[in-house]
């Protein structure tokens, strides 16, 4: 069963969007969706809903957001760390993929703007008997890659810094997107360090917001719209619990597993010409480095270079989250789901910063302390090759 | 029209249990022991200790005693206070103890921590740390206080 996208919505992104509440942000989002596929709310026959509760400070956000999106609708909630919007994308999917609904839709909600401090919360993630008292959080795991990288290739900080660069301006051209500056090297090297190696400028910000994404089957998707994003491949993949059990910080082992499961999948044997544009999830700027090597577009210890080199830059060849990233704006459980959105709406043509010519795309998420990876491949073609 | 605001707290107790696994690496801290475990199937020594290997799926029983010296793997040095968290400037990092195949998270110390480049040379990965124990031990992670570079 080929399965499209049809429609997607996303709320604007801020540090607080005091203007509404949860089931609101979701109500906003779900109509924004519903009108980009010129769907009504009856016509959704089921719902994955994804949050994680405790950035919310709010216990089964899902009682509450059913309001918005699942009354009287089958509703199943995903919550998988950073990787929740890809989860919940993908269970929509399989809704569809399985035969058992032609139309359903995703939702994820987030307001890690209204938990004054997102790191304790991510503390809470780490194994309790042994971990926890180390105060680790998302920040220190990816400062462990960047030192490790740092090391192995002889990367520098202007290296990591480029990457920022890249996202911020992109971020520029995407109304929805949260931080909107103008950054040089510079700016991002002078700016305060705060889990050595990174800096401010290399950290994303906590957001609020919402995203929606509407699934269908093939005969209704061709029905709804003459540019639906088809769903070619998807995969996911878990990792071990404790980071020290994989010592190789320097690479990303298990995303690099799940990237050749999907490629075989897709039918993409050389991902770096075969893909248009990659909406990869990346807080923190050495993770856009681990991802495009561990997903096979640059060599080990090369992926240092392509941001500073222009490759990942819209003019480049893999033009690397038009969006402006997850460095710009990061509602973290429905992160996921506007990389998926987004990914989706480049292979449309209707990205608000579009890639010309865009037919591929490919849409990742990464979750825990990176445990957890979600990848897709979304086309403006039912099959590659 | 300013909007409303409540604040609203999770401050929440919870008791985990440790198991039995984590209880007998706790009961080796306290006599200045670290303690792993083998996988009979794959033979790699675990370090914390946990009763199953999860790459074999297999029950863990096999108890050995690691040294308290051992290899960076990798590191961090935390400049910004977080809510609830330690107190900065405050590095943290892996290190792979000699006798074992995985790394475990500890303190890094016994430097001082206000320049992190000087930091990452010191303790860049590769570089060999002894832990420093502390005098009065209660069987708990903190029983080692931190590691030091190795002379
Ligand atoms: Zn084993």
């Amino acid at each position: 069963m080929r399965v499209a996208v049809v429609g997607f919505g996303q709320t604007a992104f801020r540090t607080k969007r005091k203007d509404k509440t949860h089931p609101e942000l979701a109500f906003e989002a779900i109509n924004a969706a519903l009108e980009h596929a010129g769907l009504e709310f009856k016509d959704i026959e089921a719902v994955a809903y994804g949050s994680m509760d405790p950035f919310d400070g709010i216990y089964c956000p899902e009682r509450w957001d059913a309001t918005a999106c699942g009354l009287e609708k089958p509703i199943m909630k995903i919550s998988t760390g950073g990787t929740t919007g890809m989860t919940t994308a993908l269970a929509a999917y399989e809704h569809v993929a399985s035969g058992l609904f032609d139309l359903t839709m995703a939702v994820c909600v987030q307001r890690v703007g209204e938990c004054v401090d997102a790191q304790p919360v991510l503390n809470t993630a780490v194994d309790p008997i042994y971990e926890r008292y180390s105060g680790l959080g998302a920040i220190h795991v990816a400062s462990f890659q960047a030192t490790a990288y740092m090391a192995k290739y002889n990367a520098t900080e202007e290296d990591l810094a480029w990457v920022s660069v890249k996202d911020h301006k992109n971020a520029l051209k995407n109304p929805y997107a949260h931080i909107k500056m103008d950054v040089s090297v510079d700016d991002v090297l002078n700016s305060r360090v705060v889990c050595s190696p990174l800096k401010l400028l290399e950290c994303c910000p906590r957001s609020d917001g919402a995203a929606a994404v509407i699934f269908a089957s093939e005969e209704i998707a061709k029905k709804i719209r003459d540019n639906p994003a088809w769903v070619v491949a998807e995969t996911t993949i878990s990792d071990s619990y404790y980071l020290g059990d994989r010592l190789s910080f320097a690479e990303w082992d298990s995303l690099a597993i799940a990237g050749r499961r999907l490629f075989r999948d897709a039918g993409i044997e050389r991902p770096e010409k075969d893909i248009d544009v990659a909406e990869l999830y990346s807080p923190f700027t050495i993770q856009e480095i681990l991802e495009l090597e561990a997903l096979g577009f640059a060599e080990k210890g090369e992926g240092k270079e392509f941001a500073r080199e222009g490759v990942t830059f819209m003019d480049g060849d893999i033009p690397t989250n038009p969006s402006g990233g997850v460095l710009c704006t990061n509602p973290i459980g429905a992160t996921g789901l506007v990389r998926f959105g987004e990914a989706a709406m480049q292979v449309m043509g209707e990205a608000k910063n579009q890639v010309d010519g865009a037919e591929v795309a490919l849409s990742h998420a990464w979750g825990g302390t990176l445990q957890f990876h979600t990848l897709a491949v979304l086309s403006s073609k039912k099959k590659l090759g | 029209m300013e909007v409303k605001e409540f604040e609203v707290w999770w401050k929440i107790p919870f008791k985990h249990s440790a198991g039995l696994h984590a209880t007998k690496f706790f009961e080796g801290l306290k006599d200045g022991k670290i303690l792993g475990v083998r996988c009979e199937r794959c033979g790699r020594v675990l370090v914390p200790p946990r009763a199953f290997c999860e790459r074999c799926h297999a029950e863990t029983s096999e108890w050995v005693e690691v040294s308290d010296e051992g290899v960076i793997e990798t590191l961090t040095v935390t400049y910004m206070k977080f809510t609830g968290l330690p107190d900065p400037p405050y590095a943290v990092g892996v290190v792979k103890l000699d006798g074992a195949d995985t790394g475990m998270l500890c303190f890094l110390g016994g430097i001082d921590l206000s320049d992190w480049r000087k930091v990452h040379e010191t303790f860049k990965p590769g570089t060999r740390v002894k832990a420093v124990w502390r005098e009065k031990r209660e069987g708990k992670i903190t029983d080692i206080e931190y590691f030091r570079p190795v002379q």
